[in-house]
């Protein structure tokens, strides 16, 4: 567990332009009726996002009247999950992966670029542009070290194009999201060693399973089909073997 | 090794069209009203006759978790809810998937929600996932667009998806504490019974899947359940993402055989180990929840559930964190503890406790700053830990640290021995009970 509190300053009060509420209603919907609570995560998330990046005491509050939550369900909601940033941040508000596999990669050397550049962890610079957290595992890790910023993830960074990609936030220069090396997605650097086989995205895929389940279903079809013949045919029984076909209906009377 | 035509995931890396067209092109979306016209027994005995077990991390085999569910309705809706909360540290598989193979995700959702009578299903992914989140509902808007899926879709089963996204929260990954998330609530994992089978979202039953093993369910019916299980090894069959990060020349994911050797796996797509293959020093072969393994055990390792629980390790999400000797695995250790204590939900007393302490103790200890006898203190309180919480986070949080122990002890002591020899004297070098 982390310790997460209020801001210690906060805005009078909060409301959702008319576009987000409109947005919130569309949300709710997904929902079953009488289940709008379970829309409270998206919802705080928006104002969020519309306080410039952090969660407000009165947006909680609003969040809540809008679900007929009560307030402190939501006020649990808004501190339990790190992602609601309870004080204010930069307009560019970096979040490096200090967990191992981002460590093992060098996620230190990343920090010591934010606290020679920004400052100590959730400082605003003056500015207003930057702010800083370590976070916990991000989900990249085959691109580590990386950060997000943002909405944005950062990946395959080293000191140097992180420290320019800060600089280049500060100025608001344009950025480039996604590994910062030459590379696409989580493939390997140098190009993927799968899929290679061109076959795959000809379209010669489909329909070529489709074999399997017709002769199975041309087995089955001639299997019903001997059957009614069998059935058809004529039988030539002894009887000997008619009497002891008989037998078990006797002896089902019997009982 | 395992061919590419028998890969289920051909757009992993993003090289081809994400779109519907693309992948439709690829062989989703081919046939599946024939498949859903097999009917519900027969897909669910496909998929336990294909030997697939959870992608998730326990390996929990997938048919059998959908047979769980109640053949009929007793008036409750049915609800299949997808956990694409990927948090565990070294799994990023899942978010290839939606970003770049989203139909596999969506049209997996529709045959596994028909097997199971659900109506309507939710894919739970995780808040940081903002540029998935959006790929993914882009697909979903797109099936929809195309009638795929819907009220009145073109297979006749009426079926809803919905994207649901999370705020940062590991605990979330834990079904039922996904499911309270889902319903508005703090992520605190309930008891169990009821399992979500019987009484999960909105008190209705609920399969919880990972997405991994959703999406390969089309490819698996298609091909056939003996095609599945023809890959790999008894017990551990099929195709697996493996996300290898670490200490390798190229990190990457791949999608291999199960049961694959860990240096096959290695060399063959990362580059091998930095430094060459004598410059190991431990891997992580299942996520971070799952104890290390030192290089001697890693010399002709089988990547699949049993043999590396038999090494009293685990396959878990398949996320292999590679270690060399540069690593301080103390260190890399102690940090993994200060994830648990971080994403601990504070519910069970052992945990929430127990993780803190753990990683304050290992952050003296990546110093040398303790004492030899706080080794086995540490161990027993892993032990008080592990197996005494309502989730599986507490033990999750234990083996890591239990793994290093039973590894490196020696690593320990000898930091302890420098720290002491350097600090003779008037330091006081404090114990555990802080």
């Amino acid at each position: 567990m982390s310790v997460r509190r209020l801001a210690a300053v906060q805005p009078e009060s909060f409301a959702f332009t008319p576009e987000n509420v409109k947005w919130a209603k569309g949300i709710i919907a997904k929902y079953p009726e009488g289940r709008q609570a379970s829309a409270v995560i998206s919802l705080l998330w928006k104002a969020q996002e519309q306080h410039g990046g952090w969660l407000p005491e009165p947006a909680i509050r609003a969040v809540a009247d809008m679900l007929g939550m009560a307030y402190i369900r939501v006020l649990e909601v808004a501190t339990f999950y790190t992602m609601f940033a309870l004080q204010p941040v930069g307009k560019h508000f970096v979040q490096v992966c200090g967990t191992t596999p981002c460590l093992l990669r060098g996620a230190d050397k990343l920090m010591h670029v934010c606290e020679k550049v920004i400052g100590h962890q959730n400082h605003v610079t003056e500015d207003g542009q930057l702010s800083w957290l370590e976070v916990e595992c991000l989900g990249s890790c085959s691109n580590a070290p990386m950060a997000q910023i943002n909405y944005d993830y950062f990946e395959d960074l080293d000191p140097e194009s992180f420290e320019k990609l800060l600089d280049d936030l500060r100025n608001d220069r344009p950025v480039k999201p996604g590994p910062q090396v030459e590379r696409a997605c989580s493939g390997p650097v140098g190009g993927p060693t799968t899929l290679l086989d061109q076959s795959l995205y000809d379209g010669s895929v489909v329909g070529s399973w489709k074999k399997r389940f017709d002769e199975t279903k041309a087995a089955k079809e001639a299997a019903t089909v001997q059957a009614a013949t069998e059935a058809a045919k004529p039988k030539e029984t002894s009887p000997g073997e008619k009497q002891a076909a008989k037998q078990p209906t006797d002896k089902t009377k019997g009982a | 090794m395992l061919h590419d035509r028998d890969r289920i995931f051909t757009n992993l890396y993003g090289l081809h069209d994400s779109g519907l067209q693309g992948a439709i092109k690829r062989g989703s979306w081919d046939g599946t009203k024939m498949l859903l016209e097999m009917g519900r027994d027969w897909i669910i005995d496909e998929m336990k006759a294909s030997g697939l077990r959870g992608r998730g991390g326990a390996g929990f085999p997938t048919g059998l978790k959908w047979s769980f569910m109640p053949k009929v309705s007793d008036g409750r809706p049915h609800y299949l809810v997808v956990n694409a909360d990927e948090s565990e540290p070294g799994t990023a598989k899942d978010r290839e998937i939606m970003r770049n193979d989203p139909q596999t995700l969506i049209e997996g959702c529709l045959i596994a929600s028909f097997a199971m009578g659900a109506n309507a299903c939710y894919i739970y992914i995780r808040g940081e996932y903002v540029r998935e989140k959006e790929r993914l509902q882009a697909a979903v808007d797109e099936a929809y667009a195309a009638n795929l899926i819907g009220k009145n879709n073109v297979h006749g089963y009426p079926f809803d998806l919905y994207v649901h996204h999370g705020a940062g929260a590991y605990i979330c990954g834990e079904e039922t504490a996904l499911i309270e998330s889902m319903e508005g609530k703090k992520g605190m994992p309930r008891l169990k019974p009821p399992f979500p089978a019987n009484m999960g979202l909105y008190g209705a039953p609920t399969t919880v899947n990972n997405v991994e093993s959703i999406a390969v369910a089309p490819t698996i019916l298609r091909r056939g359940a003996a095609w599945f299980a023809g890959i790999g090894k008894p017990n551990n069959v099929g195709t697996k993402l493996f996300t290898i990060s670490g200490h390798v020349e190229r990190p990457c994911n791949v999608e291999e055989a199960m049961g694959v050797d860990f240096r096959e796996l290695v060399e063959r797509h990362c580059g091998g180990i930095r430094g060459g293959w004598d410059n190991l020093l431990a891997v992580i072969p299942g996520g971070s929840s799952v104890p290390l393994l030192p290089a001697e055990q890693c010399q002709e390792l089988s990547m699949d559930f049993d043999t590396l629980r038999n090494l009293k390790s685990g396959l878990g999400t398949a996320a292999v964190i590679v270690m060399d000797k540069s690593t301080d695995v103390i260190q890399a250790i102690a940090r993994l503890a200060h994830f648990y204590k971080h994403e601990s939900c504070g519910q069970c007393t052992p945990c929430r406790e127990g993780t803190g302490w753990m990683w304050r103790v290992l952050t003296r200890m990546v110093r040398g700053e303790a004492q030899k006898k706080e080794i086995d203190l540490l161990l027993e309180v892993s032990l008080q830990i592990e197996g005494h919480t309502i989730c599986a986070l507490g033990d999750a949080a234990a083996w890591p640290v239990q793994g290093l122990i039973r590894h490196f002890r020696h690593e320990i002591e000898k930091r302890i021995d420098d720290f002491t020899a350097r600090n003779t004297g008037d330091t006081v070098i404090p114990v555990a009970a802080e």
